[in-house]
């Protein structure tokens, strides 16, 4: 028997943020009709120009249209940051309810493994990474290969409290009458208590989606992540470094505050229950 | 107890030292090891040359080097840093206090901020009421961390503080779903319609099943914390184990490198034990299922 | 936080930073300007300003007068915390603080400001002069010089300074077991080198074989004491090392025993202190500028240039091209693990020429550089004038021209793209070291330059170690951006760069034999200016190798950028120069204007 959560979501809030977030995929879809001018186009004559009807956001250091470059952009960071989040959450609760799941001896192992696992420096296995592959790599697949890489190293966290959920759940009455019914350890691990994690992997999915998009960024100085001319969200964020820029040229905040908008619809879209009173 | 308090410090050191050797072992495999920027000066002379990868490849066998860690380990010698030409040990004698120090601020100051607000929406009776912590916490999250702290060096804030923000949206999410999932829970409707108090239901009802969660919640900050504080002490220019950990990864320092990632796996270690400590000792229930 | 005291033997330093800070009363004060005359006036001031707080006081309520005289008494002892201390930042911690084994700018900026050197190359004015040495005379065909020492010279800590310390110090330099970067220069062949005093203040130097410019090198040559206990601590220069604290600041102190007077026959230095804090954030370094906290930010980058021009325009020094080199080359190794056919292309002369001509270096120096660099000709920036070949002008640019050179090697375009004579489609990738906004802008303009040939180009940034090896070990790549820094002016240091044996000849390093004619003519060139004593024979030959490296291109010379600094206007006898240090190349003589600085 599965533990079900009585909901009664207000829908108004949700439908905004799906709505929102709907617009905004759609938008970066068809960056090709929308964007006024390509995104590696240097207009050299406009150099860090301001907002105008031909650059509706400007255009950086190297006259690009900095628009256009939002728009492609998103593209290529909304379709995989979330690809990447989704195979961490997944790796995180694989690994770290089997380890509530299983306990004892196997508990310990896991545990230990994890925390070691969040010691190492994993800066060297991009390293090692960006050094296996061929120099010509195609963009596309090269930050393919980044996000997947940030999928495979970005579960550890969340495994650990995914374990300590699990450890809660394992002997409550609900997965001891399913045992009591004869349900295969498999099937009660995936069907009975997996799902009522969600709370906890939603939460993880909803983290990892900014921070996979950031840390794509981090990973252009290593040589991975999006290389030029193709833009990302993560270099465009990178750009807010130089802070009296920022102040001189407040367009450059598009980018950051569309991906607050983004990350914060999604957790809005996300939300599962309704408020519930003290 | 003293027993299982001995397996468990035995079980960290083991695992930080086996840490160390990983740790060691990716350094060596990745690219860039052994070579040295001084090769591109012109001036050098062949033997000079000779002499700079002679230093480096005395170091390229891993396990040699790693037995000869842990010997010089054993009489407390950490090695020596070859990119910043001074022994480890006072590098990181210097360098912890500062970082400890960060750290503490960033844990305790990102589960406090995070904590809070996920209380406020769990309990809040006006709909809607998450959607501003929800904004709040994504665009901490949306921020580079090295952005927040040259915001916060702008403002004349010192940068530890940027590690509060970095941690907050981590705890803020997950506790928020948690605490609001287990308020939706029945014994919860049931100590409610029986008329118990507010404060019982939260501390005795709500916090106890969240408990091994929260715990670990908490015990993992410090590793998030650890890994904001290299960007922030880098951008702050802020002389602590951070800046040293990331001065010594590009300089490919491998006797540094090799004790920071010891000196992380047991911070990472003790904290994750300490809070399972204290979680045994709250719900020792949860905690025996498990021994 | 570690607290040098080498002064331990020597007199008790006349001043300090506690003394400055109770007030301009010492002799120093008077001695850098406040004459009498102004201790007058201050003190009529100061009656003044006493007499009308008295009347004021008069007509205040109790309360504010105890405000207002806590007000005026913060104000009189800040206005009254003069200091004159230089305060700039490192970049790092400095590696070492032996004279002779400097190899990183930290503690080469070190060097400069606490060794005392036997000759000084004037940043300003090019031209060499002695320092502890008063006559020096090169003979033997550059194998030997003489130096005659100034006479009366102290250590920082009393110890005096005699020919031993010369004959100590080069014996030191040349030992073989040090491996010292400084004597490396030296060491143009084989054999031992001898030293000795040849009279009291007299001293000798021969070495194995004869080396170019040789008494300039020795600018670099921090002399240490054979006598003093303290090695390294004592020094000869105008400063010395007082504390250092690891990761936060390097302080030094004016060097009391220091021998250089000005022309009024005050002893120098005129500042009391120089605080140098190690920082390696560019954009805090420049926030601590714009609040009074900095007194020069050495090698701005533009973009800050242009920041701080428009707030504080007397602020910045634009000391015009320097003579650091942003160079593009291609790897000519044998062994490198390339497609046979992008070998071909990148030993092509005109494909590397067609490269060089599709390249847009006037916007390189326009956008990228915000106007703050030159379009290079070639290993030499205009601002070496005299070894610089004036008869060569940079490459201009031109598509036409360099389709017609692709077109004479086989190249053709189809389509969009451009292929080579057996149809592979032309694509390649250009590395440069990541961090460096100015580089990753650079390869996005080249990329876009070359797009118009027809030629996709992949660019990857990689960490420093990675670029590293794989331009000097591995040797797997196809094109590099790099930036040299050059401190010299001669030529006779970047023998391991031209030389096609050199360990440094970036496109084909360490060849046994050269492998192309024109390279060999370079290697023969080379030798001859190193080998010649006379400046013009020397010359004669270094342009005959810059023209033969303008007609084959094994080094693409993109742009000389401007030497960019930022110096406080409370400084006083600044004189910005093109070499480096290029602001507090002459720090025993600068000084702090305004000594009643309240951000101070």
């Amino acid at each position: 028997m599965k533990l079900r959560l009585r909901l009664k979501p207000s829908r108004t809030a949700q439908n905004i943020a799906l709505v929102v977030l709907f617009l905004v995929a759609l938008a970066s879809l068809l960056a090709g009709f929308i964007a006024p001018s390509p995104y590696a186009e240097q207009f050299r004559d406009a150099i860090s120009a301001p907002p105008s009807a031909r650059f509706l956001l400007g255009t950086d250091d190297l006259g690009r249209d900095r628009f256009a470059r939002l728009l492609y952009g998103t593209r290529v960071s909304l379709l995989l940051a979330p690809a990447a989040a989704l195979l961490s959450t997944f790796l995180a609760a694989l690994i770290g309810g089997l380890a509530g799941y299983l306990g004892g001896r196997w508990e310990r192992y896991v545990t230990a493994g994890i925390d070691l696992f969040l010691s190492l420096p994993w800066l060297f296995l991009l390293l090692a990474a960006r050094a296996l592959l061929p120099l010509n790599t195609s963009p596309i697949t090269s930050v393919a290969i980044t996000f997947l890489l940030l999928g495979c190293l970005g579960w550890a966290s969340p495994a650990r409290i995914i374990r300590a959920g699990t450890r809660t759940l394992v002997n409550s009455d609900y997965l001891l009458q399913a045992r009591a019914s004869g349900i295969s350890g498999a099937r009660l691990f995936w069907r009975h208590l997996l799902p009522n994690l969600r709370p906890i992997l939603l939460a993880q999915f909803w983290i990892s989606v900014p921070v996979f998009i950031l840390s794509e960024a981090n990973l252009g100085l290593l040589g991975l992540g999006v290389s030029e001319p193709l833009p990302s969200w993560g270099a465009l964020l990178r750009e807010l470094e130089n802070y009296t820029a920022v102040l001189q040229n407040p367009w450059m905040l598009a980018p950051v505050a569309l991906l607050v908008i983004v990350v914060g619809c999604l957790q809005v879209a996300l939300r599962t229950e309704d408020q519930i009173p003290c | 107890m003293p027993a299982a308090i001995f397996r468990q410090l035995r079980r960290i050191l083991l695992t930080a030292l086996l840490g160390g050797l990983l740790g060691a072992t990716l350094v060596r495999l990745g690219p860039g090891f052994g070579v040295d920027e001084r090769e591109l000066d012109n001036r050098l002379s062949q033997e000079s040359r000779q002499a700079i990868q002679a230093e480096h490849a005395r170091d390229s066998n891993i396990a040699m080097f790693y037995v000869r860690y842990l010997s010089g380990l054993i009489h407390g010698d950490l090695g020596f840093s070859r990119s910043l030409n001074r022994p480890v040990s006072q590098l990181l004698k210097e360098r912890l206090p500062l970082t400890l120090g960060s750290l503490a601020y960033g844990v305790l100051g990102g589960v406090s901020i995070g904590l809070a607000l996920a209380l406020l929406t769990a309990c809040w009776r006006v709909p809607g009421s998450d959607i501003a912590p929800a904004f709040l916490a994504g665009a901490c999250l949306a921020l580079p961390a090295a952005v927040i702290a040259l915001l916060f060096l702008w403002m004349n804030v010192p940068g530890r503080w940027a590690i509060a923000l970095v941690v907050f949206p981590h705890v803020y999410r997950y506790s928020k779903n948690l605490l609001v999932a287990t308020y939706q829970s029945p014994h919860v409707l049931a100590a409610q319609a029986k008329g118990l108090s507010n404060s019982r239901i939260l501390f005795a009802h709500v916090f106890a099943p969240a408990a091994p969660q929260l715990a670990a919640l908490v015990g993992i900050s410090v590793s998030l914390a650890f890994g904001a504080s290299i960007p922030i002490e880098v951008i702050s220019d802020a002389p602590g184990v951070g800046q040293l950990a990331w001065k010594a990864a590009m300089d490919r320092d491998l006797p540094l490198l090799v004790n920071i990632t010891v000196l992380v796996a047991l911070m990472t270690l003790v904290a994750n034990s300490l809070a399972d400590l204290a979680l045994a000792a709250w719900r020792p229930d949860v905690s025996r299922e498990t021994a | 936080m570690l607290r040098i005291d080498w002064q331990a033997k020597a007199p008790a330093p006349q001043s300090s930073i506690a003394a400055t800070k109770a007030g301009p009363t010492r002799a120093s004060a008077a001695d850098q300007g406040v004459r009498p005359t102004n201790r007058r006036r201050l003190r009529r001031f100061s009656g003044l300003v006493v007499h009308s707080c008295s009347k004021v006081g008069q007509t205040l309520s109790s309360a504010n007068r105890a405000f207002f005289a806590t007000a005026l008494l913060s104000a009189l002892t800040l206005a009254a915390q003069s200091t004159n201390e230089l305060r700039f930042c490192l970049r790092g911690d400095p590696k070492t603080f032996n004279p002779l084994l400097v190899e990183d700018e930290n503690s080469e900026t070190v060097l400069y400001l606490t060794g005392g050197v036997l000759v000084r190359l004037n940043r300003y004015t090019q031209e060499l002069e002695g320092e502890l040495a008063t006559k020096w005379k090169v003979s033997e065909n550059g194998r030997r010089i003489d130096f005659e020492l100034r006479p009366n010279v102290q250590f920082s800590d009393g110890t005096p300074f005699s020919c031993e310390d010369v004959v100590f110090t080069v014996r030191q330099l040349m030992d073989p077991a040090l491996h010292s970067p400084q004597g490396d220069t030296f060491r143009s062949a084989n054999g031992p080198t001898e030293a000795k005093c040849t009279g009291p203040s007299s001293v000798m130097v021969r070495f194995p074989g004869p080396v170019a410019a040789l008494a300039a090198h020795f600018d670099q040559v921090g002399i240490m004491s054979v006598r003093s206990a303290h090695k390294e601590a004592a020094v000869l220069g105008p400063f010395t090392v007082a504390e250092y604290k690891p990761g936060t600041y390097l302080l030094l102190h004016r060097n009391p025993n220091y021998w250089k007077r000005d022309s009024n026959g005050k002893q120098l230095p005129y500042l009391d202190s120089l605080r140098l804090d190690i920082q390696q954030n560019r954009e805090l370094e420049l926030l601590r500028f714009r609040r009074g906290e900095l007194d020069i930010v050495n090698k701005l980058d533009p973009e800050m240039y242009d920041r701080l021009n428009t707030e504080m325009p007397r602020a910045v020094v634009d000391a015009g091209p320097s003579l650091d080199w942003e160079v593009v080359f291609f790897n000519q190794v044998s062994s490198a693990p390339l497609p046979e056919y992008k070998r071909r292309w990148f030993r092509s002369d005109e494909f590397r020429r067609a490269i060089s001509d599709a390249i847009n270096r006037e916007d390189i120096c326009r956008v990228v550089y915000r106007g703050h660099a030159r379009p290079a000709a070639g290993p030499v920036s205009v601002s070496n004038r005299f070894w610089l070949n004036a008869a060569l002008t940079p490459p201009s640019y031109s598509v036409n021209s360099a389709e017609a050179r692709l077109a004479r090697d086989g190249f053709h375009r189809s389509g969009d793209a451009l292929l080579d004579r057996d149809g592979h489609k032309v694509e390649f990738s250009m590395i440069t070291n990541s961090g460096n906004k100015l580089h990753e802008r650079m390869l996005a303009f080249i990329q876009q330059d070359l797009s118009k040939l027809g030629i996709q180009l992949n660019v990857v940034t990689l960490d420093f170690p990675s670029l590293i090896e794989r331009i000097s070990r591995s040797y797997n790549y196809e094109s590099v951006l790099m930036a040299f820094a050059n401190i010299d002016l001669d030529p006779s240091d970047q023998m391991n760069i031209w030389l096609s044996s050199g360990p440094n000849h970036q496109w084909n390093p360490s060849q046994k034999t050269p492998e192309t004619i024109w390279e060999a003519e370079i290697d023969k060139l080379m030798q001859a200016q190193a080998a010649a004593q006379d400046m013009k024979q020397r010359k004669a030959a270094f342009d005959k190798v810059q023209e033969i490296i303008a007609e084959k291109a094994p080094m693409l010379f993109l742009v000389n950028p401007n030497a960019l600094s930022a110096v406080s206007t409370n400084l006083k006898n600044v004189t910005p120069a093109l070499l480096r240090p290029q602001i507090y190349w002459n720090a025993e003589r600068l000084s702090i204007g305004n000594k009643y600085v309240s951000q101070r």
